[in-house]
This record gives structure tokens, C-alpha cells and sequence, in this order.
């Protein structure tokens, strides 16, 4: 600060205070009505202060609930949404560092034009392409399957930059040392890179996950089978009701569980999480 | 997708380079670019090539066979006023988004900057909303704004507005402007509070000892120097309300009422995987990748500007 406006402070304060009010009154009403029975939800406007079901309504969702809508349980949904954020981290993280290493560590013909495929990704994102990439997976017996639900999603573009990026930084010299002591290019990879990369791999980490959890659009195309629902596909599921009225109180139970662990994620790993996003060149 | 185009803010020259010393083998790194190659071949460039194919096409009722029609799908879609509206709305949709998420972001960024020690404090009340599924932020604003249990409707019929998004279309596209800016704000908040805190001290003092107060260093220093975050966040936005809003869309309004919610990716949706269109589907489809070349395009033609200055 450059100079003391005691004012203008306090202003600010107020003016910060009041915009987290705002932002954090969707989720406060959610928590808030997810502790009531459906019968005082329906009967006016949702109550200020917590009421009395909490328990109930939580103990419901994840025992039972969801079974009367045709869904498997809500646990089972959390278990993959899970294993799909895991998953995608994983595979993209993998395959990312492995072409980033070919594309700044050797000279080899048709470098470019490798260089070129995988920036095409970033142009191509599966909502201008739903019915073609939906055809490909089905052609090739993956609708249905862990596989059909996450390799197609993990090729990327922005973490073999950031890791092509990283490895620009590292000194030559522990290339050249490395080759002077004998050292094969998978042993200076494993033994030098891989050590060096952990801050980027934990901050893609964090940004990926969320990435994986929160996908909608692909499990949609690719599963009709009940047992591979995640939990955002299952948010759906809850509020499209044919007849009779959606059991609100259940819905907002289940947002609030299934944007727990990203929200604590973020809260906790902030430093990674930010660096994640607003990593640029360096 | 769009959220993490922020670490290619570089030009693609240079991210042709490779070090000065390299390893020597033939194999070994096709081997190691296999998996990505592979997958990207497979499952991007394939279907995308598809798209463009059946474009061109017709296919007979029982997809015996298929015939070469030209531009004909193109002519359609823009002879089409639905497809012309759900063009416009889209555009209304980004814009009104974009800007409300930034203009948010950036009052939260720079009331953030001028605090010294509770700015962290603020800065992790802020961030959370970008981890919450757009699906989730979706059904939480649309629980808020529900006709009979939403607070939201109870408070704006007492100053005479009855809210009802489930017949009235503009106020669904309210809606999901809301929710999806919502979801944004925190994006803009942590770039804008990034470029804030890398203006150079001595510019605000000297601005400072000169007289000038605040909020007229904030326009005349501040915001000019954030311009190429501003541009960033913008490409970044537009592209994030284009291609990262179809949850809330397909949890909310499902498009509707009467259309008045269905944006472009969501009627690609709707005519080719529900509708069965293919031809016209893939028309829609490439439209879209060229909206998303040129987005990608005008973002690193800027940075090699950027670069020069």
C-alpha cells in the first residue's frame, strides 16, 4: 500500500466481504437445504437456518437414495468419478512428459510435424466433435469401459507444453555430465527429469484432477451403463424427474459431496493449485 | 480444456526449440511420443476429419449409402433462423458472461492488492468456486432461482419482478449467465490479482507523491498495464462460455424454454447425438472448430506481438 486511507480500508474490506457474501451464497443455501425435509423446501422459499434432517438426508443419499431414480448408489458414483479424475491425471501426466522429453531432448525426422499434431489438440475439444469421437469409441467396442471413458480424454497439448517449457529451464550441463558419466537418455529422464519435474507434476496434479472430476459431456456420450455413472452425471440424473417433485433436499446433499473434495483440494494444495494455473513462460 | 490454454502463452516458434545437445536415437523417441501421438491421431484428428467429410454428405434413411452434396448443410444452417438465433444468442451468452466475470474479477483483484496482510485470507475465500462442477453451479443456482422453494424469486416478486426461467427465456439465459460467470470469476480474479501485484511499486509511489489518489492510479496505471491480462482473459472466456458450459445448460434448462437457452455446442448436441442428424450436426461442428482456430489464432498472434514490445 502506498499510502494509509483508513476509508478507503475499511471500504475495501467491506466491498470483499460483501462479494464473498454473494459468492458463497449458493453453496451456503445448498448446506442450508440439505438439512430440511422436502415438505418445508416445497412450502415457500428455502429457510435461512439450518433445520433438524441433516443426518437423515446425508444418511439417505449415500445408502439409498439415488436407487429410485435408477441410479446405483451414490458412493458407488463417487468411487468413479474418482478413478475417472485419477485416471485422466495420470494418463495425461504420463503421456505429456514422455513427449515432452522426445520433443526437447532428440533431433529426429518429422519432429515438427509431431510438434504440430499435438497442438491441433487444443483446437479440437470434444464439444465441436461429439458424434465423430462418439462413432470412433463405439467402432472400437469402448462405449461402456474405464478405457472409452478416459483415453480419448487424456492426450494434451497444455501439459507437454508446460513440461517442454520446464525442461528449456534445465541446465545443459546435467545433460552433459550425465552423458560424460554414461548415462542413456531413459536413466537421465528417470533419474535427473523426473526428480527436477515434481513441483510442475504436483501442481498438474492438482489442476487435472478437477479436470477429471468435474467432466460432464463425455460420460454422457460414452455411458448408458448405470455402474460407470460418476457423480455429475448422477447430479443430472437426480433433478430430471418425469413425474412427482424433485426430492431437492437429496440434490443439494449430493452437490454438496460431490464439490467437497475439489473445493478442499484447492483450499488446501492453494499454492500448487495457483501455480498450476497461471503458470506461464518463464 | 480452454482453463489450462494458459500455459501456452508463448509463441510457437519457440516452442519449436530443442536443447543444444541432445540425445542420439532413432527409435527411442518415437517410441516416447507414441502414446500421445496415437491418441491424438485416433481420437481428435480422426473424428475431426470425419466431421469434416460428412459435412459434405448425405446419407439415405438406412445409411445404405451416402451422396456428395456440396455446401449444401452450410447453406441450410445459415438459410436456418433457428441456427441464426442460437449464432446471436451465443454471442449475447459469451459477451454478457465475459464481462460480467471479469469486471467482477478484477474489482475483487484490485480491492485484494491494496490489502497487505489479510490479502491471502481473501484471496482463499475467493478461489474455491473454479473446482465446483459447472454441472453442480448449474443445479445450485437453478435451486436458487426455482419458482416455488428458490429465495431468489421471493425476494424479486416483493419489488415487483415475477421470475419464472421456466417459461420466460430471457430469464433463463439470465440464469445460466449467473451460473456460469459465477463458476469464472475466480479464474479472473487469481490472473488480474497476478498481473496487479507485478506492477512496479515505484510507478505507484511516484503516481503517488504526484498527487494523484487511488482510484486514479488504478485507470491511469493499473489498468492500462494489465491489458495484455485483459486480452488474455478475454480470449480465454469467450472460449470457456462457448465450449464449457454444456452441463449447465443440460442440467438446468435442458435449452429451453423454447429454445431460448440452446447455444451452439448444445444444438450440435442436440441435433447429432439426440437428433440424428449427421450432416448437419457436422456442419455445426465445423463451424465450430474454425470459431475455435480463430480464438486459438488471435491468441498467439497477440503474444507474438507481445513479445516484440
Amino acid at each position: 500500500m502506498v499510502e494509509n486511507r483508513p476509508f478507503l480500508t475499511f471500504l475495501t474490506h467491506a466491498f470483499l466481504i460483501l462479494g464473498f457474501a454473494v459468492v458463497a451464497l449458493p453453496v451456503y443455501v445448498a448446506i442450508i437445504a440439505s438439512t430440511h425435509d422436502i415438505a418445508t423446501l416445497m412450502s415457500g422459499p428455502v429457510p435461512l437456518l439450518p433445520g433438524s434432517h441433516l443426518i437423515e438426508n446425508y444418511s439417505m443419499i449415500l445408502t439409498s437414495a439415488s436407487a429410485a431414480n435408477g441410479l446405483p448408489n451414490y458412493s458407488h458414483m463417487a468411487l468413479n468419478s474418482l478413478i475417472m479424475a485419477v485416471a485422466i491425471t495420470v494418463g495425461k501426466i504420463s503421456i505429456s512428459i514422455l513427449s515432452a522429453f522426445a520433443i526437447v531432448y532428440f533431433r529426429f525426422p518429422f519432429r515438427q510435424l509431431a510438434f504440430w499434431i499435438i497442438f491441433v489438440t487444443l483446437m479440437l475439444p470434444v464439444e465441436v466433435r461429439i458424434m465423430p469421437t462418439y462413432k470412433i469409441v463405439a467402432d472400437l467396442g469402448m462405449l461402456n469401459s474405464w478405457a472409452g471413458l478416459t483415453i480419448p480424454l487424456i492426450a494434451s497439448a497444455t501439459a507437454t507444453f508446460l513440461f517442454r517449457q520446464f525442461f528449456m529451464t534445465v541446465p545443459d550441463e546435467m545433460l552433459e555430465a550425465a552423458r560424460v558419466d554414461g548415462a542413456g537418455p531413459m536413466k537421465f529422464f528417470r533419474d535427473i527429469l523426473l526428480p527436477l519435474s515434481r513441483t510442475n507434476i504436483g501442481a498438474l496434479c492438482v489442476i487435472l484432477f478437477i479436470y477429471g472430476w468435474v467432466q460432464y459431456l463425455w460420460p454422457l456420450l460414452v455411458t448408458t451403463d448405470p455402474g460407470y455413472y460418476t457423480l455429475m452425471m448422477g447430479m443430472k440424473r437426480m433433478v430430471t424427474v418425469q413425474d412427482g417433485v424433485i426430492q431437492w433436499q437429496l440434490v443439494m446433499a449430493g452437490s454438496v459431496l460431490a464439490m467437497l473434495p475439489p473445493i478442499l483440494i484447492v483450499i488446501f494444495m492453494q499454492r500448487l493449485f495457483i501455480r498450476g494455473l497461471t503458470e506461464t513462460e518463464k | 480444456m480452454p482453463v489450462l490454454l494458459s500455459f501456452v502463452r508463448q509463441t510457437p516458434g519457440r516452442l519449436m526449440e530443442t536443447k543444444k545437445t541432445t540425445f542420439d536415437s532413432r527409435l527411442l523417441p518415437y517410441l516416447l511420443l507414441a502414446p500421445q501421438l496415437f491418441i491424438t491421431l485416433v481420437f481428435f484428428i480422426w473424428p475431426a476429419a470425419q466431421a469434416v467429410k460428412s459435412s459434405f454428405e448425405r446419407e439415405d434413411p438406412f445409411g445404405l449409402s451416402t451422396a456428395f452434396v456440396g455446401l449444401l448443410h452450410y447453406q441450410r444452417l445459415f438459410e436456418d433462423p433457428n441456427y441464426i438465433d442460437a449464432l446471436l444468442r451465443t454471442a449475447v451468452f459469451a459477451v454478457s458472461v465475459t464481462a460480467l466475470s471479469m469486471v467482477l474479477g478484477l474489482a475483487f483483484a484490485a480491492a485484494v492488492d491494496r490489502l497487505v496482510r489479510t490479502g491471502r485470507v481473501y484471496t482463499t475465500l475467493l478461489v474455491w468456486p473454479y473446482a465446483v462442477a459447472p454441472v453442480v453451479a448449474g443445479v445450485l443456482w437453478w435451486f436458487l432461482f426455482n419458482s416455488t422453494t428458490g429465495l431468489m424469486p421471493f425476494f424479486l416478486e416483493k419489488v415487483g419482478i415475477h421470475w419464472d426461467h421456466d417459461l420466460n427465456g430471457t430469464q433463463a439465459m439470465i440464469l445460466i449467465i449467473i451460473a456460469a460467470a459465477w463458476k469464472q470469476v475466480s479464474y479472473n480474479f487469481l490472473f488480474f490479482l497476478a498481473g496487479l501485484q507485478s506492477v512496479p511499486q515505484s510507478l505507484m509511489e511516484a503516481a503517488a507523491i504526484d498527487g494523484s489518489g487511488p482510484v486514479k492510479r488504478f485507470f491511469t496505471i493499473s489498468l492500462p498495464l494489465l491489458s495484455p491480462t485483459t486480452f488474455f482473459l478475454f480470449i480465454i472466456n469467450v472460449n470457456y462460455t462457448m465450449f464449457d458450459t454444456f452441463p449447465i445448460v443440460d442440467a438446468t434448462t435442458v435449452g429451453g424454454p423454447a429454445q431460448a437457452t440452446t447455444t451452439l455446442v448444445y444444438k450440435v448436441y442436440q441435433d447429432g447425438y439426440l437428433g440424428l442428424n449427421l450432416g448437419s450436426s457436422s456442419a455445426q461442428s465445423v463451424l465450430l472448430m474454425m470459431i475455435v482456430m480463430v480464438l486459438t489464432f488471435v491468441q498467439f498472434r497477440y503474444v507474438e506481438r507481445r513479445v516484440q514490445y
